[in-house]
């Protein structure tokens, strides 16, 4: 017998998706519920937390945009995005029942299932909240291997917490929550400053037995992960998702280089131990 | 349908050689006559409406205190307002004024000097009113030209490359012409635009559009005076149409120290 | 064996008047035969249609920044080294269609390049470093779970002939990269160029099939013996040279050492370098429309990490100086790959010395940061 590996595949075939539904979060910030248009990829796609899908608007360009959801009974992939460039006006502008192309999905995945019955920490800023839902909600349905589950989430202000609507739901399925804002707003009883703080507070705390998940501004996740490590975590034990120019999302184009990494191919989800000496680099 | 945006054409002290660029767009030019409504554009019609516009595509330098005045107005009628071409970005070949003396400019070009008002410098766009997009080259390209109009279409924001001329030599396979003959080029200091015209036949780069990102001209100009290229003809060569560039201007004023500090 | 039928893998003799019958050969059986040819004052690579197109009598002198052409004394058809082309060009096009998209009733119908009509080349004359350099660039497109339509349809039916150099270049350092000068994988055949005519060595099946039609006879002893000495000719000629022992971690370990902003100083960020590089893989996808936006094509062009707006990302630009652009280049290339490719980048061919316009040489800088580093 002859067992021969899959041919490699061709990275530029993209797969029709319509819009199904926008849901505005924050301001500036929409999730785009996008199904596939053919059923066979609908039923073939599947994806893991952390990882990306490029989404295509034909004449504008790409994005890279972090799976941030699966909506199991419409059968739509969630995409949580942020309007600043041309692609992502353009797809602002689509409205529902609008048509695009996807491609992927692409990248590493956040570790999730790797350490059974270990605390895991989410820190996440802003809207790098997206990128860690899916790995929240997976933590969530697999309580029951897993130790305890807190994500601390630091935003500008109360006004721009991203998903707060999902809070108390999954605080009742389990998840300890801290949030706090850099700025408050009258009203506002909630902690004020950096969500570093929230690491150094955090209690109890089994540095041992932990794994620290975090995305967000750069330079907010290289405090975090300082924070973690004055906390007694090691740097095997915290990822990070990093960002940069994607743009073939498999590594052909150059673009996404940081260090020896492809952020778009080995990452964007990365150990810390693997990348923290070009995260501290200036210009790399 | 959506409203056709608007775009109006206005010329300052420049050849129109920009302006016939839009109307070499053969091809194209029915549809974009359709896409667009141009309610202003001397070089192709008469039609001659007031503002306000969504597009002003605005070419030549200001050299008059009349133009100076006119380009305030055409500023407050405008939303998006492109300049297009050498002079409009940069002050053009007119620009050479700037490093002589106005009166004696005058004197040598005109009859009658005492009839001509002009400024004493010609100066781009941008230093009388904020501009929104810059078009470069002389004249501008009509690739990066549909690009623009493709944008305003789309109600985006245009997009051109700023890498060197360099790159477009290497893409079509062009012989570098600094390597392989010696000859002194401003491509590795010129944004790209034209295609790499010049080194395909074998000749250097003249810099038409003007300087590219970070440019670093003084690397360059020590290299060509190394090779044998004498100062002088460095500073002629850097003083062409894009003379008044700011990074142009700096190194030929740089490398030319006996000239009047220009205005 | 016999005379008169020598064994397939034995060395075959080439005589120089039949040089064009390998060419009309290859020709015969559909390739594009593409080779060495002079333009614009250099030996650059095109379609050859007869064996007269080679720059036969011609050779190349090179020095950082400065190349020019010069008449041989002899008649050799392979009498330089390399020149501002690489192959690159024909497996990665400068310019390329990855997918086209068509506005329709039901939305938007994109369709993928397939490479299906890839067109069928014969590198003619590609030299160790250049076999070396395709072998690096097919990792880089031909990974397990992605490779590229075009790249991929393009070399699988590529024949390489190869030619073994006969003499170095001052910017040749292959040697020392340990990629040449002579060819010993990756060819179908390899040719050494002797006085009279060429000893040939078929690297597989698929070189053998054609050399088999061209009836030869097996190169005599002599002639294998010339062979050798013109081929130790190009070794023994080589006087740069890139020290490889630690050269990985010397670079990721100096990203503030003084010399890159030395080094930015000269540096004209212009990617002369890079798209001379028979290694280099940068690209961008841009939108080409018609002006309704109702065809799209997506056209992928060479791109440079010397660009500016190359690390653009969230409105800003990551590498926002030529020092930390030429940095990123340079440690890319020698340190780097290695840790994402499991070799150097650099094949030691030397193109991006000469063709650099203001004479920037990678074994120079190097050779600053390890001299004060150690």
């Amino acid at each position: 017998m002859n067992f021969s590996a899959p041919p490699p595949l061709n990275p530029w075939t993209t797969h029709s998706v319509e819009v199904v539904d926008v849901v505005p979060e924050i301001l500036g910030v929409a999730t785009y519920q996008l199904r596939f248009t053919d059923p066979l990829v609908r039923a073939a796609y599947s994806c893991v937390p952390g990882q990306f899908n490029m989404l295509y608007l034909p004449g504008v360009g790409e994005a890279a945009v972090s799976v941030s959801g699966h909506d199991v009974a419409g059968d739509a992939w969630l995409h949580t995005v942020r309007t600043a460039g041309g692609v992502t006006q353009t797809l602002a502008g689509l409205g529902i029942g609008g048509n695009l192309a996807l491609r992927g999905p692409f990248g590493t995945s956040w570790p999730v299932e790797r350490f059974p019955g270990s605390d895991i920490v989410f820190v996440a800023g802003g809207i790098g909240l997206a990128p860690l839902r899916p790995a929240v909600e997976w933590a969530l349905d697999h309580g029951d291997r897993l130790g305890r589950i807190t994500l601390l989430y630091g935003a500008r202000s109360p006004g721009t917490v991203l998903f707060a609507s999902q809070f108390d739901a999954w605080r009742d399925r389990g998840l300890c929550i801290d949030v706090t804002v850099d700025r408050s707003d009258p009203g506002w009883l909630g902690r004020v400053g950096v969500v570093t703080l929230l690491v150094d507070r955090l209690r109890p705390l089994a540095p041992e037995n932990t794994i620290l998940l975090t995305c967000g501004p750069e330079v907010m996740m290289r405090y975090v992960a300082r924070a973690a490590l004055d906390r007694g975590l090691s740097a095997e034990q915290i990822w990070v998702s990093l960002e940069r120019n994607m743009q073939c999302a498999v590594g052909f184009c150059g673009h996404c280089q940081l260090g020896p990494a492809f952020i778009c191919k080995d990452g964007p989800v990365f150990p810390y131990d693997r990348m923290a000496p070009y995260l501290n680099t200036e210009d790399l | 349908m959506t409203k056709r945006p608007s775009v109006a054409v206005f010329k300052f002290a420049s050849c129109d050689g920009c302006q016939l660029t839009l109307l070499d767009c053969e091809d194209e030019l029915l549809a974009l006559g359709e896409k667009l409504d141009i309610p202003y554009f001397l070089e192709a019609t008469d039609r001659r409406e007031p503002g306000p516009y969504d597009v002003a595509l605005v070419e030549g330098s200001i050299t008059t205190p009349h133009d100076a005045r006119r380009i305030l107005e055409v500023r407050q009628q405008t939303k998006f307002l492109v300049t297009i071409g050498a002079c409009a970005t940069a002050g053009g070949i007119q620009a050479l004024r700037n490093w002589a003396d106005h009166a004696d400019v005058l004197n040598a070009v005109y009859a009658s000097p005492q009839y001509i008002a002009s400024l004493a410098t010609s100066t781009a766009i941008a230093d009388h009113v904020p501009v929104d997009f810059e078009l470069r080259g002389c004249p501008i390209d009509k690739r990066q030209l549909l690009e623009v109009v493709r944008a305003l279409i789309a109600g985006r924001r245009p997009k051109t490359p700023s890498h060197s001329v360099c790159l477009d030599c290497k893409r079509r396979g062009t012989v570098c012409v600094v390597v392989a003959r010696g000859v002194p080029c401003l491509g590795p200091v010129t944004q790209s635009g034209c295609g790499a015209i010049c080194p395909a036949y074998d000749r250097g780069c003249y810099g038409c559009f003007g300087p590219s990102v970070q440019p670093n001209l003084i690397s360059l100009t020590t290299q060509f005076q190394r090779q044998g290229t004498a100062r002088p003809d460095l500073v002629r060569g850097l003083r062409l149409f894009n003379a008044y560039a700011p990074e142009f201007r700096r190194e030929c004023d740089r490398l030319d120290p006996a000239t009047e500090e220009p205005r | 064996m016999t005379s008169g039928s020598p064994g397939l893998d034995q060395p075959l003799f080439l005589p120089r008047e039949r040089l064009g019958a390998l060419i009309s050969e290859l020709q015969s059986r559909g390739y594009i035969v593409v080779g060495p040819v002079i333009r614009q004052a250099a030996i650059v690579y095109d379609e050859l249609y007869t064996v007269d197109d080679l720059p036969r009598g011609w050779t190349d002198l090179q020095e950082a920044g400065t190349y020019r052409l010069e008449r041989r004394a002899d008649e050799q058809y392979f009498g330089y080294v390399v020149g501002p082309h690489s192959w690159k060009q024909f497996l990665f096009p400068p310019v390329a269609t990855v997918a086209t998209a068509v506005a329709t009733e039901a939305g938007w119908n994109v369709t993928a390049a397939d490479g299906r009509d890839a067109p069928q080349f014969a590198f003619f004359g590609m030299r160790a470093c250049e076999l070396a350099a395709v072998a690096v660039q097919d990792r880089v497109f031909i990974q397990k779970d992605y490779a590229d339509p075009i790249y991929k349809a393009r070399r699988d039916k590529a024949f390489f002939v190869a030619v073994n150099c006969t003499q170095a270049a001052p910017t040749c350092f292959c040697a020392s990269m340990n990629t040449g000068p002579r060819c010993t994988v990756g060819f179908d055949l390899a040719l050494t160029e002797i006085d009279d005519g060429f000893v040939v060595e078929i690297g597989g099946e698929r070189g053998r099939n054609v050399i088999v039609a061209l009836g030869l006879a097996a190169a005599t002893n002599d002639a294998l013996r010339d062979a050798e000495a013109a081929r130790r000719r190009a070794a023994d000629g080589q006087t740069r040279s890139m020290p490889t022992e630690g050269l990985r971690d010397l670079l990721v370990g100096n990203p503030n050492h003084p010399r890159w902003t030395e080094v930015a100083e000269r540096c004209l960020s212009c990617t002369n370098c890079t798209q001379v590089c028979p290694t280099c893989f940068c690209s961008s996808v841009r939108e080409v429309t018609d002006l309704d936006v109702r065809q799209v094509e997506r056209r992928r062009e060479w791109d440079s990490c010397f660009n500016f707006d190359f690390s653009y990302m969230n409105g800003g630009v990551v590498r926002n100086s030529v020092r930390s652009r030429y940095r990123q280049w340079l440690t890319h290339k020698l340190a780097t790959w290695h840790d994402q490719f499991g070799e150097s980048g650099c094949v030691g061919c030397g193109r991006c010395i000469t063709w650099c316009p203001v004479e920037i040489d990678l074994t120079a800088e190097v050779a600053a940061i390890r001299g004060d580093v150690s």
